[in-house]
C-alpha cells in the first residue's frame, strides 16, 4: 500500500537515520511511504490557547496537502509532529467556525474538508500486526534488550496518545516481534526535556541522566524511541550528561525503525547508524547483529 | 513576609478570568490535591508549583504569576494533565500566562543569542519549538 | 463622437489620501508624476527589474492589500496608493570563500527563519509572484538547491520582509543561498573553462590573426569559410 507520510524538519538532518530505516522497513513490509508533496513544518509544538489561530495554519496547510492528493490519511514518523498535526486536525474538526476563518485565510489553497486521519507509523504496524513483522524478521534481535522510552507526545494528552498514557506497551510489543527482549523502564514516559535543550541543557542533562541510567542499571543494552528530539536530548546530550555526571556511562539510542530495518536483515546503509551519536555499531557487533560490510554477499 | 490579598479586587478577578479564557480550561475546578505537581517532571527547578501556579490563578496575581521562573521551566510534556482528576489542563495554563508577557514583545529567549556553534549542532525541530514557546 | 473616443479615458486614484484624476494608460510612477510628484526615493530602473519601487495598494470598498511594482503596475479606478521608500533589513556578513554548503548555512546566518509559521504572507506580497514560504522552508529544512531554485527571480524589493509576522527578511535567505549554490552546489560548466583556458593558452590566436588579415584582404573568402563552418551539435 501507499500510504502520503510527512517527515518534519528534522527527519532530513538529524533523524536522517530514522527516515531512511523507516523507508526500507515499511517497504518490506509491502508499505511505501510516500513523502507529502510541499508539505511545511508543523511548527513542532501545538499551540495551547484558545485564541491564536495563525500556529495551527501550518498544520492544517499539511492536511490540505493530503486533500490536494486525493489521500485521507497521513502518516508521521516524529512524536512531536504526529501530536502537532493530530491536534489541530482535532480542533478544526470540532470547531467548524475556526476552521472557515482559517480556510478564508489561506484563500489561495483548496478548503480543508476534514477528512484526513493522521496516524503515527507505531499505528499504522499496530493495525497490520506485529505478528506480520515477526513474519519478516530474517534476523531475530536474539541477546539484545532494549528499553523502550515513549516520552510524551506518544501517550499524551491521552485523547492524543497512541497508547495507555500510564502502561502502554505498543513499543514493547513491537521489539518483542522482533526477536529481542524488553526491561521495565519506569522513566519511560518522562520527559526528555524537549526544547529545554536550547537554553537550559544542564535541566536536559539531568533527566537524561536519570532515564538512561536506570535503563543502563536495569540490564539494557539501548534505548529505542521514536522521536528526534528525545534522540538528540538522550542521545547527543549524553556529552552534556557525562560533563555534570562523571560516573556516567553510556548507552546507545535507536528508533525503532533502525531494529526493525536490522532485525528484516537489510543491509547497513539502510539503518543509517552513522548518524547515532554513540556509537551502536560495539554493541551490534558484540550480539552478532551485524555483518560487517566486507562480508554482506547480498 | 506576608502579603494581603482582596479576593474582590477587580484587577484580580478580570486576570484570572483572562487567563481561564485565554487557556480555555475549567480553573476554578482545582481544589490543591497536588497531584501536578507530583506529575511534573521539572517541578525541582520550579519557585511555583504546578499547583500553585493554578491556585495564583485563582486568586489572580498576576505579578507573582508573570514574573514566575515556572512558567518558563514548563516542558509541556503534559504530565499533569494525565494525572488530574478534574482533567484540567495545566500546561495550557502555563502557555497562557507565557503569552501575557510574549504578546506584549517580552521574549524569554533571543534566537540570535545562540551561537554559531549551536546553530550548527542543535536539530531544527528543537530551536522552532523553543521559539514557539519561548518567544512571539 | 470622435472626439470622445479620442479623449483620453481618466480614473480616480488616491494618493496618500488624495484624490487625483490620472489617464488609464499609466503605470503607478507615471500616474504619480502626473499628479505632480518627483520621485527621490522608491524609484529605479523603471524597468520591472530593480525592485526599488515596491507599492502598497487597495481598491475602494475592498479591505484587502495588494502589492506591485509602480512601474509595472497600471494604475485602475478606486486605487489608494503610496510608495514604500525603503525597508530595513539587516544582511548577515559573511565570507564566501569561508562558507560550506552544510545544511545548516542558512540556519546559522538567519536563525530567525525557525520563526516561520507557514502563514504565506510572503508569497502573497510578492510582486514576483514567488513561492516565497516554500522557499523559507526549504532554507529551514536545509535544501539550499531548492531555496536557490524557487527564489531565482527574486529582485528583493523587501514587500514579503515588511510583511512577515515573524519578522524574517526572506529575500536575504535566497540571496545566499542563490550564492552558495552557484559557487559551491551548481555543475561547473566544464566545457566553458576548458575554453576559456585554451584562449587564455593562445591556442587560437593564430586563427584568429589569420581572419583579421582575411578581412581586409579577401572578405568573400572569410564570408566563405563562416557559412561553411563545421557546427557541432550536442
Amino acid at each position: 500500500m501507499k500510504i502520503p507520510y510527512f517527515p518534519g524538519c528534522s527527519l532530513k538532518t538529524i533523524g536522517e537515520g530514522f527516515e531512511k530505516s523507516a523507508i526500507a522497513s515499511a517497504a518490506v513490509l509491502d508499505i511505501e511511504l510516500e513523502e507529502l508533496p510541499r508539505w511545511v513544518c508543523c511548527g513542532t509544538v501545538s499551540s495551547l490557547t484558545t485564541d491564536d489561530l495563525m500556529h495551527h495554519l501550518a498544520p492544517v496547510r499539511n492536511l490540505i496537502r493530503v486533500e490536494d492528493i486525493n489521500e485521507t490519511q497521513l502518516v508521521t514518523l516524529c512524536s512531536v509532529c504526529y501530536s502537532t498535526l493530530k491536534r489541530s486536525n482535532a480542533l478544526v474538526k470540532n470547531d467548524p467556525e475556526k476552521l472557515k476563518t482559517m480556510n478564508q485565510f489561506m484563500y489561495r489553497e483548496r478548503d480543508y474538508q476534514g477528512n484526513v486521519k493522521v496516524l503515527h507509523f507505531l499505528e499504522l504496524l499496530r493495525e497490520i500486526g506485529f505478528y506480520k513483522l515477526k513474519e519478516k524478521v530474517k534476523r531475530p534481535l536474539k541477546g539484545l534488550t532494549l528499553s523502550p522510552y515513549y516520552g510524551c507526545l506518544l501517550v499524551r494528552p491521552k485523547e492524543f496518545g497512541i497508547d495507555d498514557p500510564e502502561n502502554p506497551t505498543i513499543l514493547q510489543d513491537l521489539v518483542k516481534s522482533l526477536g529481542a527482549d524488553v526491561i521495565d523502564n519506569p522513566y519511560q514516559l518522562k520527559c526528555c526535556g524537549s526544547y529545554h535543550t536550547v537554553d537550559k541543557p544542564n535541566l536536559v542533562a539531568d533527566l537524561g541522566y536519570k532515564i538512561l541510567t536506570y535503563a543502563r542499571n536495569s540490564g539494557a543494552d539501548a534505548l529505542v524511541l521514536s522521536c528526534p528530539l528525545c534522540a538528540f536530548n538522550l542521545d547527543n546530550r549524553q556529552r552534556e550528561i557525562k560533563r555534570q555526571f562523571p560516573d556516567f556511562v553510556e548507552i546507545p539510542i535507536l528508533y525503532f525503525t533502525q531494529l526493525m530495518a536490522l532485525a528484516f536483515g537489510l543491509d547497513e546503509e539502510k539503518l543509517g547508524l552513522e548518524i547515532n551519536y554513540v556509537d551502536p555499531m560495539p554493541l551490534l557487533k558484540e550480539k552478532s547483529l551485524i555483518k560487517p560490510m566486507s562480508l554482506i554477499k547480498e | 513576609m506576608s502579603k494581603t490579598i482582596r479576593l474582590d479586587s477587580p484587577e484580580a478577578t478580570k486576570f484570572a478570568a483572562k487567563i481561564q479564557e485565554r487557556s480555555g480550561e475549567p480553573i476554578d475546578m482545582c481544589f490543591q490535591c497536588g497531584e501536578c505537581s507530583s506529575a511534573c517532571p521539572v517541578s525541582s527547578d520550579m519557585d511555583l508549583m504546578p499547583s500553585t501556579l493554578v491556585r495564583f490563578t485563582q486568586l489572580g496575581l498576576k505579578d507573582e504569576l508573570i514574573n514566575s521562573k515556572t512558567i518558563w521551566v514548563c516542558a509541556s510534556c503534559f504530565n499533569c494533565v494525565a494525572r488530574c482528576p478534574k482533567g484540567i489542563d495545566i500546561a495550557k495554563v502555563a502557555e497562557a500566562l507565557r503569552q501575557e508577557l510574549l504578546r506584549k514583545k517580552l521574549d524569554y529567549v533571543e534566537v540570535r543569542d545562540l551561537s554559531i556553534e549551536e546553530r550548527q549542532e542543535i536539530p531544527q525541530i528543537a530551536i522552532i519549538s523553543n521559539l514557539r514557546k519561548f518567544s512571539r | 463622437m470622435q472626439e470622445e473616443a479620442e479623449k483620453e479615458k481618466m480614473v480616480k486614484v488616491y494618493i496618500m489620501g488624495r484624490e487625483f484624476e490620472v489617464p488609464a494608460t499609466l503605470n503607478i510612477v507615471k500616474a504619480f508624476e502626473y499628479a505632480g510628484y518627483r520621485f527621490i526615493r522608491g524609484i529605479g530602473c523603471r524597468g520591472g527589474y530593480c525592485g526599488a519601487c515596491a507599492t502598497v495598494y487597495r481598491f475602494k470598498d475592498d479591505y484587502r492589500l495588494n502589492f506591485a511594482l509602480a512601474c509595472q503596475k497600471a494604475v485602475e479606478d478606486g486605487m489608494y496608493l503610496t510608495i514604500l521608500p525603503f525597508v530595513p533589513a539587516e544582511k548577515a556578513k559573511y565570507d564566501m570563500n569561508k562558507l560550506k554548503p552544510r545544511g545548516t548555512v542558512l540556519l546559522e546566518l538567519y536563525p530567525e527563519i525557525a520563526r516561520c509559521v507557514a502563514c504565506n504572507t510572503c508569497t502573497k506580497a510578492c510582486p514576483q509572484e514567488l513561492e516565497v514560504m516554500d522557499y523559507v522552508q526549504a532554507a529551514i529544512r536545509g535544501d539550499i538547491e531548492e531555496v536557490a531554485n524557487l527564489s531565482f527571480d527574486c529582485i528583493q524589493c523587501g514587500l514579503c520582509a515588511m510583511r512577515c509576522p515573524a519578522e524574517i527578511v526572506p529575500y536575504n535567505v535566497g540571496q545566499i543561498a542563490r550564492r552558495l549554490f552557484a559557487k559551491y552546489i551548481a555543475p561547473k560548466a566544464h566545457p566553458t573553462h576548458a575554453r576559456v583556458d585554451e584562449i587564455n593558452a593562445c591556442v587560437f590566436d593564430e586563427e584568429l590573426d589569420n581572419y583579421i588579415i582575411l578581412a581586409k584582404e579577401d572578405i568573400e573568402r572569410l564570408k566563405k569559410i563562416y557559412v561553411e563552418r563545421e557546427i557541432k551539435v550536442g
